[in-house]
């Protein structure tokens, strides 16, 4: 494979016991490329994505991200942390910090930056993210998209160049999924690569290059959004698509 | 109903005081001042048995303390080390600290303090064949004996010179902490410590020189005098304490550390937090609002149980005072209250400084 893909995944197997979740997956994605992964639930695309920064640890194949392989070195491990932002389901905010807090505790301890020009970042990225006045408020005080909004600050603050999503808005209340979506967008457009397994068809069909589909711990099938969405090739697919669509 | 309640207490009171005149025992406090007339292995302060019973109070009382307090910090160190260990990945060493919280919580603590006492006064030798090393210790069945020294004029300023070390440390590492905030430094101050010794101890070394002098164990007659020695009954009560208390602690730490969820581990590994800064920084503090409270009734359990000591002629409170004394003066109904007030207040002092503490790391959400 070219040089140009900043994660390639091959042969990839991953076990819980004997359930095999991952099957001989092969994935490469391109810098600055955006992918959404999507299927039933149980089908390993969060396992997948876990793998990527190590959170699990893969059985068979290998992952090369950024050049550097995915062993069990640990010096290795930290490097692609490093280069990795993860964002959670259940945003995993640290509670006994305030959001400022959250956001500089990496970068002070990890890359041990001075903590004012942590502030600064901290405060630039939770601009973007759209909540600047809320840098001295705990976690609890906030509402589940502002908490979403501020994991993904905190991951950014890393500066790292890949981003993976792990059902970002799954717990969320209706009326806040849009103000993370449009977080996420606003990410896309400025060029960083991301990995987002979720379920929102509107936000694949604007951002995505290619979407992915995973059963039983297969890629079934990858294609544009546009061609994806309309034109499905696999029985699965199609099952899948009428169920999330809701006909 | 309160005045039933007072009138019953009241009828109480008078019936024993009118009881106790009856059978012309005395009553009242006025023993303490007497001579004890015997006197006890193990003492922090002077006494001998000449000494009142008062003094023969503080002497239990202190010996409870130490034993307590060092019992307190080492199933501390112990527990915390093993609940730690038992959510090891490593295989091995999680097992190994599920077999030692389960042998040491699950043996009476009685039995334990019997064991260790037997196995030090049985296993180890006569004083004159000691087990030595360099001359200077030496291990029986009396006791263990370490080389101490003596203060000569000066000396007692060793403690305020020591203070000051502290201080100067603390200093240096606050303004580390400071320094490594604004400006990202992270290499060690190990040079300033070093710096700060040097002139704590060549300020002290060229006002009082050395005020010391060593004071070696050596053997007399039937046994060791000299330096610094420990009976094998505070030895095997200190150990059976704090083995014991420490198998629950590790429990506490443990169900501590698992009520951190497992989204707060996996987060910090995705920022790629070391794992000491991602214990330290993010799920300790998280843990301790529930490891406090179990850990503050450990602390007080530990201090009761020591009374147990009893058993093995440990000369602390409840085996001097509530056991020697009342025999030899027959106050029991004093002699137990003050006993009881003690625990009662040693137990409030240690919810309080715990509570005092816990109301400090308590979890700030809103």
């Amino acid at each position: 494979m070219s040089g140009k893909h900043i994660i390639e995944i091959s042969y990839l197997d991953k076990y819980f016991g004997d359930f095999h979740v991952l099957k001989n997956i092969n994935l490469s994605v391109a810098a600055g490329e955006k992918i959404v992964i999507c299927g039933p639930s149980g089908s390993g695309k969060s396992t997948l994505i876990r793998c990527i920064n190590h959170l699990e640890r893969h059985d068979g194949g290998d992952i090369i991200v950024d050049g550097v392989p995915l062993d069990d070195k640990v010096k290795n491990i930290d490097h692609i942390r490093s280069e990795v932002g993860m964002v959670f389901q259940q945003f995993n905010l640290f509670p006994h910090m305030t959001v400022l807090e959250n956001c500089t505790l990496a970068p002070v301890w990890v890359k041990g930056i001075p903590r004012s020009e942590a502030d600064a970042l901290a405060l630039q990225y939770l601009e973007r993210v759209r909540i600047p006045d809320q840098a001295d408020k705990y976690p609890g005080q906030l509402s589940g998209g502002q908490q979403q909004r501020v994991a993904i600050a905190r991951s950014l603050c890393m500066q790292p160049r890949i981003m993976l999503f792990d059902e970002p808005t799954s717990a969320l209340d209706p009326e806040m999924i849009k103000e993370v979506l449009e977080v996420m967008v606003d990410l896309a457009e400025q060029g960083m690569t991301m990995l987002c397994v979720t379920h929102e068809m509107g936000f694949a069909r604007r951002v995505a290059d290619r979407v992915i589909f995973m059963d039983e711990g297969e890629i079934i099938e990858e294609n544009t959004p546009t061609a994806f969405f309309d034109n499905p090739q696999n029985e699965r697919t199609k099952l899948f698509l009428s169920q999330i669509i809701g006909d | 109903m309160v005045a039933a309640f007072i009138g019953l207490v009241w009828w109480l009171v008078d019936n024993t005081v009118a009881n106790l005149a009856s059978q012309n025992v005395a009553t009242g406090f006025g023993f303490l001042g007497n001579n004890t007339g015997f006197d006890i292995n193990q003492k922090l302060i002077a006494y001998d048995e000449t000494s009142s019973y008062q003094r023969l109070l503080l002497v239990g009382l202190l010996n409870t303390a130490i034993v307590s307090v060092l019992g307190i910090l080492f199933a501390t160190l112990i527990g915390f080390m093993v609940g730690l260990a038992s959510l090891s990945d490593n295989w091995l060493v999680s097992k190994l600290a599920f077999i030692y919280v389960e042998i040491f919580r699950n043996l009476p603590l009685l039995i334990q303090i019997l064991f260790w006492y037997v196995l030090l006064i049985e296993i180890l030798p006569h004083p004159k064949k000691s087990f030595g090393l360099w001359e200077v210790f030496f291990l029986n069945n009396r006791g263990l004996y370490l080389p101490w020294f003596t203060t000569l004029p000066g000396g007692g300023y060793l403690l305020s010179v020591i203070g000051l070390f502290g201080a100067g440390c603390f200093y240096v590492a606050r303004k580390a902490r400071n320094m490594r905030e604004l400006n990202g430094q992270t290499k060690a101050y190990v040079r300033n410590y070093i710096l700060i010794g040097v002139i704590c101890l060549g300020g002290y070394l060229s006002l009082w020189g050395v005020p010391f002098e060593a004071n070696l164990p050596a053997l007399k007659g039937f046994n060791f005098r000299g330096g610094l020695s420990f009976t094998p009954e505070f030895v095997a009560l200190l150990v059976a304490l704090s083995l014991y208390t420490s198998s629950f602690i590790a429990e506490i730490v443990r169900a501590g550390v698992l009520s951190v969820s497992k989204g707060q581990f996996e987060a910090a590994k995705a920022l790629g937090l070391p794992s000491s800064v991602t214990m330290n920084k993010v799920i300790i503090p998280q843990a301790l609002r529930v490891i406090i409270p179990p850990l503050t009734s450990q602390y007080l359990n530990l201090t009761k149980n020591s009374s147990l000591a009893a058993a093995i002629a440990y000369p602390e409170l409840v085996s001097v005072f509530a056991g020697t004394a009342l025999n030899q003066t027959g106050q029991a109904v004093e002699i137990i209250f003050i006993t009881m007030s003690i625990y009662l207040f040693l137990s409030l002092l240690t919810s309080f400084l715990m509570n005092t503490y816990n109301a400090r790391v308590a979890l700030v959400e809103k």
